[in-house]
């Protein structure tokens, strides 16, 4: 269900198309994702029919649909990031944590993506958890700080 | 974030009433983190790559013992009170070659404190400009030459022409932040280094065109540089240069910040109207032009961040002065995102004409292993070969070479980047933030990555690379919007420069860099080996073994090819060697 906070912002919208986005964006900064009575409850307020607002968020890939681990793990995919062995990151992350990209672990620790490009290109590669970048990684780093959120409980 | 944390308590420690100032990216991120020390009557003094412990000891020796440590200093700013023997900042070799316009201000001055902004001529553009009639900016930007920094070079005064020509009314304007383009991040640092130029270059072009409304449309995946325009925009009402009536004009607009939702194809013009109008970020064919019908059906203009920033410039200098930089149709600066394998990694801007080799070796000090390539324009660009090197970098230039300006991500590549798997990561990249709309787009770039894809595995056929070809051409020819017509671009650039690669994979099932994980393979040189077990500590899969003190075993069944062993390993005793498929 999505939280009261989530749906008072809705009720304050001022029911224009051109909200949508920013719609789906704040409940998502709320509630960590876009659930499907978000999608009734804006389908209603902005009087668009719930296949098109599904069709309008899961056509960019800032909108996920199922709730977040308690971190989430960005993998930068850019291009600086693949040429200094960003694919190599992204191997040993997704070995370690026994999921693809857009799952949770099942213990609701973490979450992975695979973004195309966080814009550090010059600290390559990077990886980015919770609101923390970690530039300059290796593997052997990646597993240190995997460890270290894993020791903290 | 630790070593300011760590510098405001080393200060509090020994009693010293400073001021800390947080300034946006100077450059040289290779040198990160900077730290910056100015007392009164002495120049500003630089040093890198801080840490708590060096930050505390630095802060020490400076405001304790006096001196000024050698170790990690960069040098001085300007010529006050200029210290013996200490290098200027911009005496760096990465630095000196360089002209920084639209950079002016970034890492100088303080972004959240608008009086910095002014003290640098700020808003002085915006007041002789409303002093004027629009057309004078017109014609100022047309003898500017100034070109859409974007990526496609459209002449800037012409687009707003366009749309000055499109009658009066309700007129929009919108500033292009998106910047999905991987390896690019110039825009980002512009906006969080100094927004206020990003945001006089709005007005200025919105006062031009004759919009009361503009909006800002960046990446939510920008959170500093969009607070940091929040900040700037309140700023800007509180002086009354935006809003109602601006500076007593007669002339008033509205800005609003739109954020993007990551679609790379929104930074092409129609898909981006369509994505503030809350649809999904689908391109439409063009005419009619959004200079003519864009956004709600109005004449819209959209301009790049970097195009923005360097407008109040040129109002301020003169286009006279502008043309001193650059070359014949090519006038000006421009910034680049000086990334990949190169050792002094950054933001730069050069004068447009510069050559390739002055980027990489003075500026970028080189690649540690032999040069390769450089890869200009992000997925829409193409890969350049070592032939280039004394190229100028003109649109022209770099369009005829079979690549694009792009909007200014530099990636270079050294002989360890396979290309052909580079092609497959850019393809890779087109074809899932294509829009979908278009037949050769959707289902043309879906099969050039499945064809590179069967390549970089080993299961190349002879007829491949004519494939390649034929359909990257098609693509090209047929697609709707820029990102169909130049998705094709990596693959049909390294096929003419790096051909053999492609047919050491085709024929030979041989990746010449190693780089394809279907084609490498790790062993251990057993001459190499000490036995120390490192390797065995970190393999996640545990698929190297043996006893310590004797050489190690690589399971190859096992190994993800994740490489932690090669990394760890102090006595080289790891190779990721080419392999060849022969059954």
């Amino acid at each position: 269900m999505p939280a009261e906070a989530a749906l008072k912002i809705l009720s304050e919208s001022s029911g224009r198309r051109g909200d949508l986005i920013p719609l789906l964006q704040r409940v998502q900064e709320i509630d960590g994702y876009i659930s499907p009575e978000t999608i009734r409850t804006i389908s209603k307020r902005l009087r668009i029919s719930e296949n098109e607002v599904y069709g309008v968020a899961t056509f960019y890939a800032q909108f996920r649909f199922r709730p977040p681990g308690e971190h989430s793990i960005q993998v930068c995919m850019g291009t600086a990031c693949h040429v200094r062995g960003g694919e190599q990151l992204s191997a040993f992350i997704q070995h370690r944590l026994g999921i693809g990209p857009g799952q949770t672990t099942p213990d609701n620790k973490f979450d992975l993506e695979l973004v195309a490009c966080l814009g550090c290109c010059a600290l390559s590669p990077v990886v980015k958890i919770d609101d923390k970048i970690y530039s300059q990684m290796s593997v052997l780093k990646l597993r240190d700080v995997l460890d270290e959120y894993e020791n903290a409980g | 974030m630790d070593v300011r944390l760590e510098a405001e308590q080393t200060l509090r420690d020994l009693g010293v009433d400073a001021e800390i100032v947080e300034v946006g990216c100077i450059g040289p991120c290779y040198l990160e983190p900077l730290l910056d020390i100015k007392l009164p009557g002495k120049p500003r003094v630089s040093y890198s790559n801080q840490d708590p412990r060096r930050t505390r000891f630095l802060l020490e020796k400076v405001f304790q013992g006096g001196e000024w440590p050698e170790r990690d200093l960069v040098g001085h700013f300007g010529e006050e009170g200029a210290m013996n023997g200490m290098p200027r900042f911009h005496d760096h070799p990465m630095l000196k070659p360089q002209v920084r316009l639209v950079l002016r201000n970034c890492g100088v001055i303080d972004p959240t404190d608008l009086d910095h902004y002014l003290a640098r001529d700020g808003y002085r553009a915006l007041e002789r400009a409303l002093a004027g009639k629009p057309e004078d900016v017109l014609e100022t930007v047309k003898a500017s030459g100034l070109r859409g920094r974007g990526g496609a070079g459209f002449p800037t005064w012409m687009k707003w022409n366009f749309c000055r020509q499109a009658g009066d009314g309700q007129k929009y304007m919108i500033c292009n932040a998106d910047e999905g383009d991987p390896g690019a991040f110039m825009n980002r640092s512009l906006i969080e280094g100094d927004p206020h130029a990003v945001l006089e270059g709005l007005v200025l072009a919105a006062y031009t065109i004759g919009a009361s409304q503009a909006y800002i449309y960046i990446r939510a995946e920008y959170p500093l540089a969009i607070q940091r325009l929040e900040e700037a925009i309140g700023q800007m009402r509180e002086i009354g240069v935006l809003g109602e009536n601006i500076l007593g004009s007669g002339f008033s607009l509205d800005i609003t910040i739109k954020e993007g939702a990551g679609a790379f194809v929104c930074g092409e013009e129609t898909a981006l109207i369509a994505s503030i109008e809350g649809k999904r970020g689908m391109p439409s064919s063009r005419p009619p032009f959004p200079a003519q019908s864009g956004l709600h059906g109005r004449p819209t203009i959209i301009n790049n961040v970097e195009t923005l920033g360097t407008l109040p410039n040129i109002i301020r200098n003169g286009a006279e002065w502008y043309t001193r930089y650059g070359v014949d149709t090519s006038r000006g600066t421009k910034t680049f995102a000086l990334a990949g394998k190169v050792r002094r990694t950054g933001l730069i801007e050069v004068p447009l004409g510069t050559k390739l080799r002055t980027i990489i070796e003075e500026i970028g000090g080189g690649t540690q292993k032999p040069f390769k390539a450089v890869q200009t324009g992000g997925p829409s660009g193409g890969c350049l070969s070592a032939e280039f090197l004394d190229t100028p970098i003109t649109y022209e230039n770099l369009a005829q070479a079979g690549s694009i300006m792009g909007s200014g991500g530099l990636i270079v590549l050294d002989e360890d980047t396979c290309v052909v798997d580079l092609a497959k990561y850019f393809l890779r990249f087109t074809q899932s933030e294509s829009c979908g709309k278009c037949v050769p787009c959707r289902v043309g770039t879906r099969h050039l990555y499945n064809i590179l894809d069967r390549i970089t595995c080993g299961e190349g056929e002879p007829d491949d690379i004519r494939k390649l070809e034929t359909l990257g051409e098609v693509i090209r020819g047929a697609s709707l919007c820029g990102l169909g017509q130049t998705a094709p671009n990596p693959v049909l650039s390294t096929l003419k420069y790096f051909r053999n690669e492609y047919l050491a994979h085709v024929q030979e099932k041989r990746c010449p860099a190693a780089v394809c994980r279907d084609l490498v393979i790790y062993r251990v040189i057993p001459g190499k080996c000490t036995g120390c077990q490192s390797c065995v500590r970190v393999c996640p899969t545990g698929a190297i073994t043996g006893p310590r003190s004797e050489p190690h075993n690589i399971d190859e069944e096992k190994c993800i090819k994740c490489r932690a062993c090669y990394e760890i390993c102090r006595f080289d005793a790891i190779a990721g060697d080419a392999i060849v498929i022969t059954s």
